[in-house]
């Protein structure tokens, strides 16, 4: 690692502009305290490096492949300032113009944010993942390039920079090293937000060059808007697959119960991340015995088309405003077309927040139907009597991640909380938690990105601080012999869980599994019966 | 033209300045559309013990249907202790917090110091003489504003000493300091010098800086000001002060938008209200986004955009 590179340098060829090297990393709690036994760090092939842009780490999220000429190098530095340009104008940029501005031109570079970021603590410092990095450097373009004057004085006042395709690759590369928790902007003393300044800068890729990560635009939500999913599942196979469920959840609670499709003037349309179909069928069916049991006349859509029902993902919140807006409108249709009375967002953190309060500014009219976390039903359900539970059932060691974009930026904090302190006698807390919780490291839509090394980045870096969240909270009952669950609320979280406990192999080394929250539910209900959660199925 | 005069003009011309950057500041910011919500919980208008562990009306079901409330009370109670003692900071940086709040505390002080100077200058308009041996309540005037003077110099020049040093020394922060920003904070610590030695050896009792302010007030431009280091004291810090507004330290009045009109901002929007209103009207902006995937051409605006198909291989 380079721990002193400037901010100017990311224009100067240097290969890379910064390394991670495991052993600069923070050492993790036991049974991971032993470097030499955690998983190596695959370097990139040379084909890789040959073909796309590789100089900012040691890792590539992006695949931006290397111009070919230098006359390429220079369309593609004009296409860059037009974005810089569109960015800041009020009718490419309406919908977060004013926080950008603030952000961009009040910063008093005190780096107070730069502990609060989880990449940053746990890449050892490494210069290039502090928060303000990357914002300094746009901060830098934009005086020099947009405001008036700036050839001239930019330089001393807002600092040096050069402006050439390097710089651009770098900083589209550098734009994916930040989850997008906004845990930084929470601890800036005059309110500003790095997390933004990331947020829009991937929207000048997208919207402007057409950079982005693939598995976030092209598998997508490209996907998505053409077949009905981003899982690529049409209306067919995804009533196939809840059959299926249904059938093989019924067997194994007891329960019977058939998923209701395309009921109109239904009280709930349920929208799940469709991933949860796919990867975590004991999720949905959990879901549709809770419904069931609690007499909730509630609904899926098969809606592919004209209108999205049955996968709530919304990644263009990652990358892309007009994405976002393309698929917030179907999900909207998908509602607005059955007649119900509101749309529940099941457990998908980013969906919450892209439908709910993202998108609030979005829909108007007949369109801007009650959105709600299925948080809330789910208490209300608990609580209401009409199920009854066996906490015993769930007498096992359970923490709580709190996925940042239904906690941190939605204030959904106590629901889930209350749900798991009266049905999970061992529910202990991650230290910290709630508002101040940190991300599981795959936030932004890293958990579905997996190229080249990307994903050893992931493991190691951005997820660190999540892993070592968990070893702590179970650090006294570590033994693999007792079972102990994560709770992530989130199929993006409950991705990157899935994938940390596979990469430092955790279920067998300390016996930590993972899950949602409507499976200790349904897992304590006294009418069912026992043992809905498999266990270390990895 | 004297130059007494010339430093009558440049106080009224500063003071214009700066009421004029400040508002030609805050009506850009203002001015801007209305942005998506981009709130950051803990939010502090929230009802009861939300605003403390960061809940809000999400957590409740049909929270569509439920009063709005919002706690006036909750939000004072964040807003004035960060306000006057910067208390993310202190929580988050404590090593700068040393050094900052002084710096800002000594400031708010010197402000209220400049309040008294121009209400003693009004007092003795009308007859009350502002003197350590005066009336009561010239006496008070009197005592305040040496107090506060003391306080505020003593305060600003310590922290803005110690930022200076933080920014030189420290690694974290040298890297981020552009020369600009040691050069405020020199200019700064300049005016405080000059304050000092003009408190120290030109005008200890403040007589003279109130005539001054009261020549401002009654528009005697050609009343002396009676000490050159006054002088000098006063066209310092009026430049300073027309000077701030227009650098990234006008976050004193931009972080009343950070806070109430972003971090806060949680307020819905209903059918047919205001906030639809407006979405209604920045739609019809058009885009000119180049990625072929945005298939916009400039002329097609943000609905055309957001409702078109894409084509469906």
């Amino acid at each position: 690692m380079n721990p002193s590179v400037k901010v100017e340098e990311i224009s100067k060829p240097a290969d890379p502009l910064s390394h991670v090297d495991p052993r600069d990393l923070p050492i993790l709690p036991k049974p991971y305290d032993d470097a030499e036994k955690i998983p190596a760090w695959k370097p990139l092939s040379d084909k890789a490096k040959g073909e796309y842009e590789s100089s900012l780490d040691d890792t590539i999220a992006l695949s931006i492949r290397k111009p070919a000429s230098k006359e390429e190098e220079e369309r593609l530095i004009r296409q860059f300032l037009d974005g810089l340009e569109k960015l800041f104008s009020r009718e490419n940029n309406w919908t977060f113009l004013q926080p950008m501005t603030l952000s961009m031109e009040n910063c008093a570079k005190c780096q107070t944010c730069a502990e609060a970021c989880h990449i940053y603590e746990m890449s050892g410092h490494n210069e290039i993942y502090r928060p303000t990095y990357r914002a300094e450097v746009l901060r830098r373009l934009y005086y020099k390039y947009l405001k008036p004057g700036g050839a001239l004085f930019s330089k001393w006042l807002h600092g040096d920079i050069e402006l050439n395709w390097t710089t651009i690759a770098r900083l589209a590369e550098l734009s994916y090293r930040c989850n997008l928790c906004r845990r930084c902007a929470q601890t800036c003393p005059l309110g500003l937000d790095n997390g933004l300044i990331t947020h829009d800068l991937r929207k000048l890729f997208s919207q402007e060059m057409g950079i982005y990560a693939k598995e976030l635009h092209d598998n997508g939500s490209m996907l998505q808007l053409r077949v009905g999913s981003s899982t690529g599942m049409n209306p067919l196979v995804v009533k196939d697959n809840i059959e299926f469920i249904d059938e093989d959840t019924s067997e194994r609670t007891g329960i019977p119960i058939q998923t209701p499709w395309d009921v109109e003037g239904a009280d709930v349309l349920l929208i799940h991340n469709a991933g949860e179909i796919m990867a975590w069928p004991e999720n949905h069916g959990a879901f549709a015995t809770i419904f069931e049991a609690a007499g909730i006349r509630w609904t899926l859509s098969s809606e592919s088309q004209e209108a999205l029902g049955y996968d709530n993902i919304n990644y263009g919140l990652f990358y892309d405003d007009v994405m976002l807006a393309k698929v917030a409108v179907k999900h909207a249709k998908a509602a607005k077309k059955l007649g119900v009375k509101k749309i529940v967002l099941g457990e998908c953190g980013h969906a919450h927040k892209a439908l709910t309060v993202i998108a609030d500014r979005v829909l108007t009219g007949e369109l801007n139907i009650p959105r709600e976390s299925a948080m809330a039903l789910l208490k209300e359900i608990v609580f209401s009597g009409k199920i009854k539970f066996d906490p015993s059932r769930n007498d096992f060691p359970v923490t709580l991640h709190d996925p940042c974009n239904m906690v941190r930026l939605m204030g959904i904090v106590q629901p889930q909380r209350e749900i798991l302190q009266l049905l999970c006698p061992q529910f202990r807390e991650m230290t910290p938690h709630g508002v101040d919780n940190y991300c599981c490291g795959g936030g932004s839509g890293f958990a579905i990105m997996s190229g080249h090394n990307f994903e050893d980045w992931r493991m190691h870096v951005s997820g660190r601080k999540k892993m070592e969240q968990i070893l702590h909270a179970f650090h006294d009952e570590l033994d693999p012999s007792i079972r102990k669950y994560v709770c992530a609320p989130c199929s993006n979280c409950k991705g990157q869980m899935r994938d940390l406990i596979k990469y430092y192999d955790m279920w067998n080394q300390c016996g930590i599994s993972y899950g949602g929250l409507v499976e200790l539910i349904v897992n304590a209900m006294a009418d069912a019966q026992p043992g809905y959660i498999e266990w270390g199925l990895f | 033209m004297s130059t007494t005069v010339v430093l009558y003009l440049i106080t009224y011309l500063a003071m214009a300045a700066f009421v004029l950057a400040v508002a030609a500041r805050f009506v850009k910011i203002f001015r801007m559309p209305l942005h998506l919500r981009w709130e950051l919980y803990p939010v502090a208008h929230e009802m009861g013990n939300k605003a403390k562990y960061g809940g809000s009306k999400l957590e409740e079901v049909d929270w569509w249907t439920k009063e709005e409330g919002k706690s006036r009370i909750n939000e004072l109670k964040a807003m004035i202790p960060e306000m006057t003692f910067l208390v993310l900071l202190y929580e988050q940086n404590r090593k700068l917090w040393y050094r900052s709040f002084p710096f800002h505390f000594g400031l708010y002080i010197l402000s209220g110091m400049l309040a008294l100077l121009g209400l003693g200058a009004v007092c003795e308009l009308y007859g009350v003489t502002i003197a350590a041996a005066g009336t009561s309540v010239g006496s008070v005037i009197y005592y305040l504003t040496k107090l506060a003077a003391i306080a505020g110099l003593f305060l600003a020049s310590f922290g803005a000493v110690g930022l200076l040093q933080m920014r030189l020394g420290d690694a974290n922060l040298r890297g981020y300091t552009s020369p600009a920003t040691i050069f405020n904070l020199l200019f700064f610590l300049l005016v405080f010098i000059v304050a000092w030695l003009t408190l120290l050896f030109a005008d200890p009792t403040f007589d003279l800086t109130r005539a001054y302010v009261q020549n401002l007030l009654t528009f005697n431009l050609s009343a002396p000001v009676g000490s050159a280091l006054l002088g000098l004291e006063i066209l310092l810090a009026v430049v300073l002060i027309a000077y701030i507004p227009m650098t990234h330290m006008a976050h004193f009045f931009l972080k009343w938008f950070t806070w109430h009109k972003i971090r806060w901002d949680d307020e819905p929007n209903r059918i047919g209200g205001a906030i639809e209103q407006k979405i209604i009207e920045q739609v019809q902006y058009p885009v000119s986004w180049s990625a072929p995937h945005i298939n916009a051409d400039g002329k097609k605006n943000w609905l055309d955009i957001a409702t078109e198909e894409i084509e469906k291989k």
